[in-house]
């Protein structure tokens, strides 16, 4: 029910970024989404990719620091106040959202890729809302 | 002025003071310093084979590995019921230096200190304010007895706040300053910011300067700063040996004169452990022959310098000590703190998402010195969310001002992207150019 994000460790220097995707390009990992993070010194690239724990691992050997976090892929209908609608489940139940950004904007449906300090409460209070959450192989083949 | 009959002594009546006085020290270390008497007997020394100044070279040296080992009061030869005083000082490691003081140390150390702020200019009638950081440290309670026994009177305003400083300073008629040379130039800088101009505004005169070696360069942007009528001398001193007064400048600039009716100076190589012949540069060891708590035997200071024993035209007679030109171990001195990678190393090890790799930058801006400490992050990342990275950052910096005594700035890094080493390990990059 949750999805594995590959989380990177970036420090804020020429070419750092791209070494990352010089390593998925060799490996033929697909990235369905990413979001960078960044402040004066460092980012935190979060990618969902097509195989994250061959990625991980790849990383890992050169060089990188990075790991994977389970986060929440959100299933919202492409229409004024889908977004709302999750979070005022998530408000409901008080939690706090950590991050999120855009898995797929698709034309009926979208996703979003949510993290939530406690998953397993983030779970129950999406369903009680009436939301769908994707499963984990359907999200790393968005798109293909 | 000079202060005592002892710092113009010819040189047999001091050599007659330091045997009598070697030879007292030796027996009460052998006796009461179980390692350092085993040292001697690894050596098949007893307190006899050493009665005279020739023969300080057979001992057994003293090193900060020893003190570490013996922490916190192995090497001292009384009991702890005799003592007034402990300061501590920056370990190798993350336990300080620890250094006792019995009544007639602190007598001692007072006397020392009067001597060598005489050297330096002051008098009875100065004002003094002492901008070095009051606490542990030796600096600042050296120099404060010191001048108060000469009859000064102590503005003791610690180190930092420098506005605070300055206006101490102007208000109160400061007329002596002790501070390390790189805070003499930056009160002077931050008082022309305010719209002073040092050389007009303020009583300063004279200048005691300490804590970090003063260079000629040094010396002449604080002239340029402060005005040709500042006469600034610096001097040195360890905790390990009692702190400032082992050594100072007079008015003739042509070396520290060490006072060697207490403490005896040899120069050896820093690699062989062999005494140098006179006026060579090598590795300045010192003997301490008046100590009661922690009389320590040839130690090893790491401190490069050389002795010059021709005559002073101050009148006095004692061995001069060239400014300190750098370190025969990997001690860095950072606004006056001593700083040991040691120390860095071990703070890391104690913090569980950082590797054991790190890398030191030392720059130094408006005459303040900054360090910048790089630390790896581990393979497998323990987070993924901004705070916690934050929350690292400020851990290591924490624990480092807490072992160092200095803020840092913590930078964090990428697993394998700092330098590996074969061998030892060049860890610091010094910027400072001083």
């Amino acid at each position: 029910m949750f999805i594995k994000q590959l989380s990177v460790f970036i420090e804020n220097r020429k070419g750092r970024l791209e070494e990352v995707t010089a390593a998925l390009t060799e490996l033929g990992v697909n990235i369905v989404a990413l979001s960078l993070a960044d402040t004066n010194e460092y980012g935190l690239l979060r990618l969902i990719v097509s195989e994250p724990d061959k990625a991980k691992a790849e990383l890992k050997t050169r060089g990188f620091s990075a790991t994977l976090t389970d986060v929440l892929a959100v299933k919202l209908s492409n229409c004024a106040g889908a977004l709302h609608e999750m979070l005022v489940a998530l408000a409901k139940a008080d939690l706090n959202i950590e991050y999120m950004y855009v898995l797929d904007s698709g034309t009926e449906y979208g996703s979003m890729a949510v993290k939530v300090t406690d998953k397993e409460k983030a779970l129950e209070a999406i369903r009680n809302g009436g939301l769908e959450v994707l499963a984990a192989e359907k999200a790393y083949a968005i798109h293909h | 002025m000079i202060l005592s009959k002892e710092e113009t002594f010819s040189l047999s009546e001091m050599e007659a003071l330091q045997s009598e006085r070697l030879h007292s020290s030796i027996k009460r270390v052998y006796e009461n310093v179980p390692s350092y008497r085993e040292k001697m007997n690894a050596a098949h020394l007893t307190p006899d084979d050493v009665k005279s100044v020739a023969d300080i070279s057979k001992l057994p040296f003293t090193t900060k590995d020893d003190l570490r080992v013996n922490y916190p009061y192995g090497l001292f030869a009384v009991d702890k019921s005799k003592l007034q005083r402990i300061h501590a000082s920056s370990g190798t490691t993350g336990k300080p230096t620890v250094v006792g003081y019995t009544k007639h140390d602190l007598e001692v150390w007072t006397e020392c200190v009067a001597r060598i702020a005489a050297m330096g200019g002051a008098t009875g009638d100065d004002i003094c304010q002492i901008a070095f950081g009051y606490g542990m440290f030796t600096g600042a309670l050296g120099l404060h007895y010191g001048l108060e026994r000469l009859g000064a009177a102590i503005v003791p305003s610690s180190s930092g706040n420098t506005e605070k400083q300055l206006m101490y300073l102007k208000d109160f008629g400061v007329t002596l300053l002790v501070a390390t040379p790189s805070y003499g130039l930056r009160i002077a800088e931050v008082a022309m910011q305010n719209g002073f101009n040092p050389k007009t505004d303020f009583t300063v005169r004279t200048g005691l300067f300490g804590s970090e070696p003063m260079t000629e360069a040094m010396r002449a942007e604080l002239k340029k700063m402060w005005g040709d009528n500042f006469r600034l001398t610096q001097n040195y001193g360890m905790s390990e040996l009692m702190g400032p007064g082992v050594s100072g400048e007079c008015e003739h600039f042509c070396g520290m004169h060490i006072n060697t009716d207490h403490f005896i100076p040899e120069i050896i190589d820093p690699n062989k452990g062999e005494p140098l012949p006179a006026g060579e540069h090598g590795e300045l060891v010192i003997t301490c022959i008046t100590k009661e708590a922690l009389p320590l035997i040839r130690y090893r200071t790491r401190d490069l310098t050389r002795l010059f024993t021709d005559k002073c035209a101050c009148g006095r007679t004692t061995v001069r000590m060239d400014c300190v030109t750098g370190r025969s171990d990997d001690m860095l001195k950072i606004r006056g703190v001593n700083v040991f990678p040691g120390q860095i190393e071990e703070v890391l090890l104690g913090i569980d998402e950082c590797g054991p790799h790190y890398e030191l930058v030392l720059t130094r801006r408006n005459h303040t010195d900054y360090m910048e400490v790089k630390v790896e992050l581990l393979p497998e990342l323990l987070t993924d969310v901004f705070p916690d990275l934050e929350h690292l950052g400020l851990k290591v910096r924490t624990k480092l001002k807490t072992v160092l005594g200095i803020d840092t700035k913590v930078t964090l890094a990428s697993p394998n992207t700092l330098q590996r080493f074969e061998g030892k390990a060049k860890r610091v990059t010094d910027l400072r150019n001083v």
